[in-house]
């Protein structure tokens, strides 16, 4: 009898530890989506009330810190780093997936680059852009330092999900090419990439949520500084609007504090919609080669 | 027959341009390492090793100007093991929670969450910490808020994606049959996930891990946002008081920095850069461990 | 003279959703002797098996009616499944040792169930794989993992680690389908061997090894139970013509 009644405080004990440990996993993952909306609700709920015309349009002076210019850089520098990487990104994907073969060496030496490259802090290419684009070459604090930084820094986003994504095309699309006679380059251009497509783009826009967010690897490459209106001049020093935001966090006014919140909405709005366009494209990828 | 030629020349030619273009992986690897020691390695040379990276004392715009950079490899590994201590058993729980516990219609809440939660860009954690995290500190646990302290919170969380989504993959990677015969001996749901699943698990766990303290030590802007900044004797150096840590020394100096003092910078990210290289090939390591068995 | 009835089998019927895969069974499983369940894929045997242990309330969708009593008791209404599961322990289909040493694996059930003493664990891993006839190939290297061995000698410890929290019922579900004749052998032998201690159930598919190793043995059909008779009867003088179709092999 004393046995048993050991036995049954043996498994209350456990019981209740279990009970406990259930309700740590629920709390953990409440908590994670607790914080995300607290940070996400937090700077909206702030932020989009000092959104006004003269903020996103207007000209930018120690009055109205207008965003205009820095939204105008912003974009005209994931227009130009995506031109750069992406076709550098997805050809390297092509070698890796397409061409190489097995068991190569120069494979393993780019896995490990790529892999290395992907690990490497911002702030190190932002020094990096500095040392080479800007005095290196001679390219100063400009735009252009900037997007080569940058287009280095996206690479192997672009690279991973484009390899994921050609990786996902079935073989017997490319055995029915070849069969008809179409050559490698033929079968990769109008078979493998239109079918990987989706995916090579969710990874383009995880690229651009990089781009919108970054500062580190920009404040010693396109600069700190800002302009009246926008330019679209490569060689000018330009902010982006990250960084615009990081300026004016940093002055601690409490006007420049709700302009900092109003850029912090816009940059969260930004992320929001390339995770979601990311999501559905990428969730697009098995439904497109079951569905041909 | 001229035009099978042709496209076999094009195959071959675009093969190169294909070739080519995943070198500059390589190229760009070899090129940041070359020019980052180029402009570094003299500075240690110059200011020399020991003095560099074991000495305590930071002034380069003292004379005689000194450029010891120990007190931020310190806080580095501090604000990095306070990240750990917060990040990895929520992230761990977290990602137990979604690969064994999370309903379907909730996992379609979560799930999102932590994607969007590694989309958030570092200025609007570090921006978030300083208007949140740092009152915070300051009013319900002492100091002045910009902190040790606040640091680790931030990047707790910033680290939260990264070990949540590759802990999740790896639990889910368990064999459903280890899950099976721990029940069949009697054990619970959460004992036997917690002693025989994540247990099974710590390769993925461990890669998570790696991979989040790569992004502590990396973070910038989020740290010197809330971190103070201010360089620490290594006595003097405490969880309320404020730090400088290896990236937010180059952050905050580099815009009035020249000469030797710049080149000081370049060589603490050179200090940086060596750290995660370190980091990477430990990942390789573990990678092929588990491959192997 | 009968052993004393250790489990009962009342009125047992189990839908998988809409799927019925056991059909009103009746079944009385004795004490001390080791009972074989037999049939085609999909008949319903390894079902069966896993509602004795509820393995099955793991499984989405499952509903089950009817009683199944062991020592009198109902396992699914006045039992606790993690107690039940300790009282009828499971061997499975395919070795499934954890990925821990081979002590580890020994002791973690005894440690589940709150034994954290060092000694008793010792004592406790000894005699498990003692009585898995595992002990002298195994004693010099309990510090290894568990997944460095042969399948067969995985499937042995898998056995000692259902010994090792000293159930009193033993659940093998086609224990040996996975494994070479000498590692069967092997197995087959230890069963015969520990069955004055156990009561044991087998599912097979290897109409030889219920013959070789059980004393009773039920032939299963579509999720009913055709014939269920001591196994030398069943196999010589099988009263039903389905049950003597399929132990001749005309079907299944």
């Amino acid at each position: 009898m004393e046995n048993t009644a050991l036995e049954k405080s043996v498994l209350n004990k456990r019981k209740t530890k279990s009970l406990i440990l259930r309700f740590m996993v629920w709390l953990c993952g409440i908590l994670t989506v607790g914080i995300l909306a607290y940070i996400l609700l937090f700077i909206l709920v702030r932020g989009i009330p000092n959104i006004n015309m003269e903020f996103l349009f207007g000209e930018y002076n120690s009055d109205s810190l207008s965003a205009f210019s820095s939204i105008v850089t912003t974009v005209e520098m994931i227009v130009i780093s995506l031109i750069i990487a992406v076709p550098v990104g997805v050809f390297c994907a092509i070698y890796l997936h397409e061409y190489a073969k097995r068991g190569n060496k120069a494979v393993k030496v780019i896995r490990l680059a790529v892999d290395t490259l992907a690990g490497i802090p911002s702030i190190v290419y932002g020094l990096f852009g500095m040392i080479f684009f800007v005095n290196i070459l001679g390219l100063r604090a400009s735009v252009l330092s900037g997007v080569l930084t940058i287009s280095i820094m996206i690479l192997p986003v672009i690279i991973s999900s484009s390899e994921e994504a050609i990786k996902s095309v079935p073989d017997m699309y490319r055995e029915g090419s070849l069969g008809l006679g179409a050559t490698r380059l033929r079968t990769v251009f109008s078979i493998v990439l239109p079918t990987a497509m989706p995916g090579i783009l969710s990874g383009v826009i995880l690229a651009i949520g990089r781009i919108v967010g970054e500062t580190a690897a920009l404040i010693f490459t396109s600069g700190t500084n800002v302009l009246e209106n926008p330019t679209l001049d490569l060689m000018a020093s330009q902010r982006t609007l990250a960084i615009h935001m990081y300026m004016l966090a940093s002055e601690g006014l409490p006007y420049s504090k709700d302009m900092a919140f109003a850029t912090g909405a816009i940059l969260i709005i930004i992320v929001f919609i390339v995770n979601f366009a990311a999501t559905k494209l990428a969730g697009r990828i098995g439904g497109l080669s079951n569905g041909k | 027959m001229e035009s099978i030629k042709k496209s076999k020349f094009n195959d071959t030619v675009m093969q190169s341009v294909f070739f080519m273009s995943a070198f500059v992986s390589v190229l760009a690897v070899i090129a940041i390492s070359l020019f980052l020691f180029l402009r570094g390695i003299p500075a240690i040379a110059e200011i020399g090793f020991m003095d560099f990276v074991f000495s305590e004392k930071w002034g380069p715009v003292n004379t005689p100007a000194s450029y010891g950079i120990l007190s931020m490899i310190v806080g580095s590994i501090y604000v990095t093991a306070g990240a750990i201590v917060i990040g990895v058993p929520v992230g761990l729980m977290c990602a137990v929670f979604l690969a064994e516990f999370c309903p379907e219609g909730i996992y379609k809440i979560v799930k999102p969450a932590v994607n969007l939660l590694a989309g958030i860009p570092s200025i609007i954690y570090g921006f978030f910490g300083m208007q949140i995290v740092v009152p915070f500190v300051r009013d319900n646990v002492g100091g002045n808020g910009y902190s040790i302290l606040s640091a680790s919170i931030i990047l707790g969380i910033m680290i939260l994606p990264t070990i949540i989504s590759i802990s999740e993959s790896s639990i889910r990677a368990v064999p459903e049959s280890y899950k099976e015969g721990s029940f069949g001996l009697g054990a619970t749901k959460e004992e036997t996930i917690f002693k025989v699943v994540v247990p099974a698990a710590k390769s993925g766990v461990l890669t998570a891990i790696i991979l989040g303290i790569g992004r502590a030590v990396g973070e910038t802007m989020a740290v010197v946002m809330v971190a103070g900044n201010a360089v620490m004797p290594l006595d003097k150096i405490a969880l309320l008081k404020p730090i400088r840590t290896l990236t937010t020394n180059i952050v905050t100096e580099m815009s009035y920095a020249s000469g030797l003092h710049e080149s000081s910078l370049i060589a603490t990210g050179v200090v940086l850069f060596v750290f995660i290289v370190i980091l990477n090939a430990s990942l390789s390591l573990i990678k092929f461990r588990s491959s192997r068995n | 003279m009968e052993n004393k009835e250790k489990m009962k089998i009342e009125n047992i019927n189990l839908y998988y959703g809409e799927f019925q895969a056991l059909k009103n069974i009746n079944m009385n499983i004795n004490e001390n002797e080791i009972t074989a369940f037999i049939g085609p894929s999909g008949c319903g045997k390894s079902t069966l098996l896993k509602s004795l242990n509820r393995m099955n309330d793991l499984v989405e969708g499952v509903k089950i009616d009817g009683k199944i009593l062991l020592d009198d008791v109902d396992i699914y209404k006045d039992m606790d499944a993690t107690v039940l599961r300790k009282r009828v322990g499971m061997v499975f289909q395919k070795p499934n040792p954890f990925p821990m040493s081979i002590y580890d694996n020994v002791a973690y059930g005894p440690r589940t169930h709150g034994i954290k003493q060092k000694s008793r664990l010792d004592e406790i891993v000894e005699q498990s794989l003692r009585s898995a006839a595992m002990w002298d190939e195994v004693k010099d290297r309990l510090k290894k993992s568990a997944l460095g061995m042969s399948g067969g000698q995985q499937q042995r410890l898998c056995i000692a680690r259902a010994f090792s929290v000293n159930p009193e019922v033993i659940l093998l579900d086609e224990p040996t389908s996975a494994l070479d004749p000498i590692s069967t052998m092997k197995i087959e032998d230890l069963l015969v061997e520990i069955k004055d201690n156990y009561t044991i159930i087998i599912v097979t598919h290897n109409m030889q090894q219920a013959t070789r190793v059980s004393d009773k043995t039920a032939f299963f059909l579509h999720g009913e139970v055709v014939e269920f008779n001591e196994t030398e009867k069943l196999f010589s003088l099988p009263k039903n013509k389905k049950t003597e179709d399929y132990i001749t092999g005309r079907f299944g």
